[in-house]
């Protein structure tokens, strides 16, 4: 694992593209084909059961470091990461090895079922046999939480150029439910295997955020608007009788919508469309809260099934009659859609993402400005003789989004950050005044700020603090920070009694101070009107 | 009235009420004695100075070339009203030291900034027996473990082949006081040609007046012909990065020299090709042997991961407080 050990330290290290497709090559010529496999896994998110829980982690890592849980627990809030934390607290390690990563990966699956005493007694072993960056990476898999900056479009391209293939097969080939277990490094990327393919989903095509106003895209005619829904991305596919729901982040979640598989006696065969996951009940889309509430639960239980019925608007057909259809212009695999659609006619399952017309841009702006009444987060763009692409493109696609709402909030607490912002204070939450003049925390916030910003404020919150409640600090009520959202919802948890739907940091009002923010009333009057 | 402790904490600094002094103060005053030269122990405006005598150049390029300094050299005590004051090796940069006083038979040991491995540009951290230790903890936490420096290097080396291989410059950055002479005297010379930024060759002339020894190295100005670049080290402190000064030595590789490197979130922050752990500072294991060989009763504990190893102190069965002082002003920068 050593290789793999270095080659995320490599990948971790650099922002420069070439260089982390090098590397990546590199690694996938050197590696056993079991670990070239298990690399790829790792990076598109297939990862093993997670066999112990953090809690059990940090306590062993702490009695391995002789270390009291306090200790090590302030490491970690200086670290900000776990699996990193432990890597740099355990002694140095006794034994030397080099086992593949695979062997690694198969040691954490065997784990599984284990009681939780041979369990620690393998971890443990794991631990003394490995260097600090081994350990990381070996904590990382344990943990479910490997993430390395690298994209599906880079590691496409190391693929392709690995292979001598086409980008475009490449990135369909490493779609889908493939496993390390069930397939080798070249039976992957085989045209002909066609067990791999049959739940394959295409890759999603993408927008651009619309950064140029509309006119500059020339004339109306050859553009169709649509409504921006706020749900989950995802692609049906029925193929040989097999049904698969797709969301964007290449998860399966066939499972967590039962009711939208009774589409697959419906549907005829070998067909994938593109669309939105939304939850509809009584002809109303409702806000992407109700979705969320009902994905976060484990078993989908019959209230949530009448409380927030799911169903798909169709945007687009990537495949029809077993065909890849991808290649044809927009406006024909819409009017194959639209029929599709009809002619299937279950309203409560599956409906056609309407048409916005319209005659002029400017008339367009004005629909735009329906959007949060549609419960809508913007429009999205499409010329009608676009192709469907691989990931996020420009020129053929754009989404519109409608500008956020805004309210000044106080920074009252805040919280280190993980990762890339561990050690600076970067979570921070943010209060109105209420009628008693007192500050009421609405939000918290992570993003928005530049870096020297950033820094600026986390100076500011070092030298104004109140009081620490472990890792949390309250600061002075000073600075005054825009904060800009999608949407607000009423929320019985929150003592401001709203949550926000993608709180941000828009800028910091240097210009305010404490007593000019926003107020509680004026929060509830935004519920009023757009919850 | 209850005896009055020979060091206490004020508004301007760490003072000294028998002899008068400050250490290191962070406002003016009348007498400072200075540990070493980084600019969060040595402040501008004091009416007289004593320090080290290998840092007499430095501190006057620093403060000015008129402060009313008095040098010293380490071991010789000097008495202010009774209270004994010597210099002893702190190991942390050139000139460094910590300061002893001793009154009537009680001693106290401010260590300013120190780190316990030798490096060939100071004179070696050396235990001092103490009352009460008053030490930092920069890096008080146990995630912070070095490796031995020729570890270190051989990477630095590694890395400036491989680069200068490719036909790369390599800018590697570190304080303009301190580690960058630490580089310069334990990188490879065979390997190419060596540059500095401006204000490192600045530095280094101030050192040297006072004896250092440096390999032969050459101040990267605007005569030198860009195509002396490639293949050769640069090395810079931390604020040129992402400057345009860094233009004319393309193509390059960044690399940065700190104890801050050993952790992920760090590196990433400060976007360098390559971190190089590498710290001027105790590390977890220093600290703690560095409080044991003194041999104290007491530790007060400043800047750093003060409230964290202070209690880690205690849990050892140590009296120890922390204090707040106002160093380590530009530890974000290293």
């Amino acid at each position: 694992m050593k290789k793999f050990a270095h080659l995320f330290y490599r990948l971790d290290q650099t922002n420069k593209t070439n260089e982390k497709v090098a590397v990546l090559k590199e690694y996938l010529t050197e590696a056993p084909d079991k670990d070239k496999l298990w690399s790829l896994a790792l990076f598109t998110h297939k990862r093993p059961k997670r066999p112990v829980n953090t809690t059990l982690l940090k306590t062993w890592a702490a009695e391995m470091a002789g270390l009291p849980d306090w200790l090590f627990n302030e490491s970690y809030q200086v670290v900000g990461d776990l699996s990193e934390t432990i890597a740099l607290l355990l002694p140095a390690p006794a034994e030397e090895q080099d086992f593949t990563l695979s062997y690694w990966v198969d040691y954490i699956r065997k784990m599984a079922k284990l009681p939780e005493r041979e369990k620690k007694e393998l971890i443990l072993g794991a631990w003394q046999v490995m260097e600090p960056g081994e350990r990381f990476v070996f904590n990382k898999i344990m943990s479910g939480s490997f993430r390395v900056g690298i994209s599906q479009n880079l590691m496409v391209r190391a693929i392709a150029e690995v292979l001598d293939k086409d980008k475009a097969v490449v990135a369909h080939q490493l779609m889908g439910s493939w496993h390390p277990d069930t397939t080798g490094f070249l039976q992957l990327f085989n045209e002909n295997d066609s067990a791999a393919n049959l739940s394959r989903p295409y890759p999603f095509f993408l927008a651009h955020a619309l950064d140029n106003p509309p006119e500059s895209l020339g004339e109306e005619e050859k553009w169709l608007a649509e409504w921006k829904w706020d749900g989950i991305r995802s692609q049906l596919i029925l193929r040989k009788g097999e049904f698969y729901i797709w969301s964007r982040g290449e998860e399966l979640i066939t499972e967590k919508f039962p009711e939208l598989s009774a589409l697959s006696k419906h549907l005829p065969d070998g067909i994938a469309i593109d669309g939105e996951l939304l939850a509809f009940k009584d002809g109303q889309v409702l806000p992407f809260n109700d979705l969320q509430t009902r994905i976060s639960r484990k078993n989908v239980t019959k209230k949530y099934l009448a409380e927030a019925p799911a169903i798909i608007f169709a945007y687009d057909l990537p495949e029809f009659n077993g065909e890849d259809i991808r290649s044809a212009p927009l406006s024909e695999r819409r009017a194959r859609l639209e029929k599709l659609v009809k002619e299937l006619d279950q309203p409560d399952l599956l409906r056609l993402s309407p048409a916005v017309p319209f005659n002029s841009w400017q008339e367009l702006y004005e629909k735009r400005l329906l959007s949060r009444e549609m419960v809508a987060e913007g429009l999205m763009l499409k010329s009608k003789y676009s192709t469907y692409q691989v990931g996020r493109k420009r020129g053929d696609w754009w989404k519109w989004k409608v500008d956020p709402l805004t309210i000044d909030g106080v920074l009252v607490y805040a919280q280190k950050g993980k990762g890339r912002r561990a050690d600076l204070y970067t979570d921070y939450t943010f209060a109105v005044w209420n009628q008693n003049k007192e500050l009421i925390p609405f939000t918290k916030a992570y993003s928005g700020l530049t870096d020297q910003e950033i820094k600026q404020v986390d100076n500011f919150i070092k030298r104004h603090t109140k009081e620490r409640f472990g890792p949390v600090r309250t600061v002075e009520p000073e600075l005054v920070f825009e904060i800009a959202f999608e949407g607000i919802q009423e929320s019985k948890r929150h003592k401001s009694g709203v949550a926000l739907r993608f709180p941000r940091i828009l800028r910091w009002r240097h210009d305010k101070k404490a007593e000019d923010a926003n107020t509680l009333v004026e929060l509830q009057e935004m519920l009023k009107v757009y919850g | 009235m209850a005896q009055k402790n020979l060091l206490e904490i004020n508004e301007c600094g760490i003072y000294c009420p028998q002899a008068d002094v400050y250490i290191d103060p962070w406002k003016p005053v009348d007498s400072a004695i200075i540990t070493h030269a980084h600019s969060d122990h040595a402040r501008p405006g004091s009416r007289k100075y004593m320090a080290h005598e290998d840092s007499e150049a430095i501190l006057k390029l620093r403060l000015g070339q008129d402060i009313q300094l008095e040098t010293t050299d380490y071991y010789t005590p000097h008495t202010i009203n009774s209270v004994r004051i010597s210099f002893h090796p702190a190991g942390h940069i050139t000139g460094s030291a910590q300061i002893r006083l001793e009154y009537k038979g009680e001693i106290w040991v401010v260590s300013g900034d120190y780190k316990t491995e030798g490096d060939s540009t100071c004179a070696p951290f050396e235990p001092v027996r103490c009352h009460t230790f008053i030490t930092e903890s920069t890096f008080g936490l146990p995630v912070f473990k070095w490796q031995p420096q020729e570890e270190v290097f051989r990477e630095v080396n590694k890395w400036w082949k491989e680069n200068a291989a490719m036909g790369k410059t390599s800018i590697l950055c570190g304080y303009a006081l301190g580690k960058a002479q630490r580089i310069l005297a334990s990188v490879d010379p065979e390997i190419g040609k060596i540059f500095v930024h401006g204000a490192v060759a600045n530095v280094n002339a101030a050192l040297q007046q006072n004896g250092l020894k440096l390999p032969p190295v050459t101040y990267a100005g605007p005569d030198i012909p860009r195509k002396e670049y490639p293949g050769s080290l640069v090395v810079a402190p931390p604020s040129a990065l992402n400057t345009s000064w860094m233009r004319k030595f393309s193509p390059y590789s960044t690399a940065m020299a700190s104890g801050w490197m050993n952790t992920r979130g760090t590196r990433r922050r400060r976007a360098v090709d390559k971190g190089f752990v590498l710290s001027d500072h105790a590390d977890w294991q220093g600290l703690n042997q560095a409080v044991k060989e003194t041999g104290c009763e007491r530790v007060l504990v400043t800047h750093g991961y003060t409230a964290v190893f202070s209690r880690w102190l205690q849990e050892q069965g140590l009296n120890a407080q922390e204090v707040q002082t106002l160093y380590n002003e530009e530890l974000e920068e290293i």
